[in-house]
């Protein structure tokens, strides 16, 4: 387990793995950072041309893929999953879309916390990952009223 | 300056074709369109196919009013900076997007009374006649709502 390679942190000092893939679910993100003041922040996305959004702190590259892209799909598991070994975070919060969604996966199978923000633009319906990464997450969020149901999604605001 | 953007991801020819064509009714100069992998190549506007981030953001703050496809991403960073947005929603039945999220999402952005929304290349032409009537909102602020920062705050401190 991740957990007990940790080094201790100083108490109530969180390392979180934030990850996304790029446009709307990068800028979704960014939107959340206020949340993580107080608590060591690794950025995760798709190119590196976000590193001037995020001020100095840590960001690695992992490769974006679409669900049709089988191969790419593995190698962006891959990749997720060795970013997760090296830096082993407390908690992993994203904001979709697939290399996100194997963020909150495989790090909720090695025993990180785990949250999934669903992006506003699924209005109607929570979005294919999202839907899938329920059981993954142990905050799920949506940022529709009308999408929270028990044992769902909770709504807890959005990011406008 | 009218920035048009339709993302990196998928082509979007229907909404740069209305815009070029408007631009060439109109004998407007001042639009610089970010078309993306498109099949059309607008004749009458200046473009480019993808701008990196940092250029995209450039883009934006020297816009006056922006003309996009209904990305979230495109929209927040309109309403961040206070720009004045009109989108135009991609659909699923022509394979413009795998989804109807971005009708959804205009309607909803609609709504909110924040974005005005074309929903075809006829209402973008009408649209366009109006946008430079088109007057900016109230700047969105950086930071999701107070309550979903609190409740993640919340559940990193357990």
């Amino acid at each position: 387990m991740i957990g007990r390679l940790r080094k201790p942190r100083r108490r109530g000092r969180k390392k979180i793995l934030a990850i996304s893939s790029g446009g709307g679910h990068w800028i979704e993100l960014m939107r959340l950072r206020p949340a993580f003041e107080g608590h060591d922040v690794v950025y995760v996305t798709v190119s590196d041309t976000y590193r001037s959004h995020v001020q100095g702190a840590k960001l690695r590259v992992v490769p974006d893929v679409t669900r049709w892209d089988r191969v790419g799909l593995v190698k962006c598991a891959a990749r997720v999953l060795g970013v997760l070994l090296a830096e082993r975070p407390d908690v992993v919060i994203s904001t979709g879309a697939l290399p996100g969604f194997f963020g909150v996966v495989l790090g909720k199978s090695l025993g990180c916390r785990t949250i999934w923000v669903d992006s506003i633009a699924n209005v109607e319906e929570l979005s294919m990952s999202g839907a899938k990464v329920g059981p993954f997450a142990d905050l799920w969020l949506t940022q529709w009223r009308e999408l929270e149901r028990a044992g769902g999604p909770e709504y807890a605001g959005a990011i406008l | 300056m009218i920035f048009v953007t339709v993302g990196a991801q998928m082509p979007f020819d229907r909404m740069v074709k209305a815009v070029d064509e408007w631009a060439a009714a109109r004998k407007r100069a001042d639009v610089f369109a970010q078309i993306g992998p498109a099949d059309y190549v607008p004749q009458h506007v200046k473009w480019t196919r993808f701008l990196e981030p940092d250029d995209f953001l450039a883009r934006y703050r020297e816009a006056r009013v922006i003309v996009a496809h209904a990305g979230t991403g495109s929209i927040l960073q309109a309403l961040e900076l206070g720009k004045p947005i009109l989108v135009m929603p991609r659909r699923a039945a022509l394979r413009e997007t795998r989804n109807d999220h971005q009708v959804a999402t205009a309607e909803r952005f609609q709504s909110l009374g924040r974005v005005p929304v074309a929903w075809d290349a006829g209402d973008l032409a009408q649209a366009l006649d109006r946008i430079d009537g088109l007057s900016s909102e109230k700047t969105l602020g950086p930071h999701a709502s107070p309550e979903l920062i609190a409740r993640l705050r919340r559940f990193l401190d357990e």
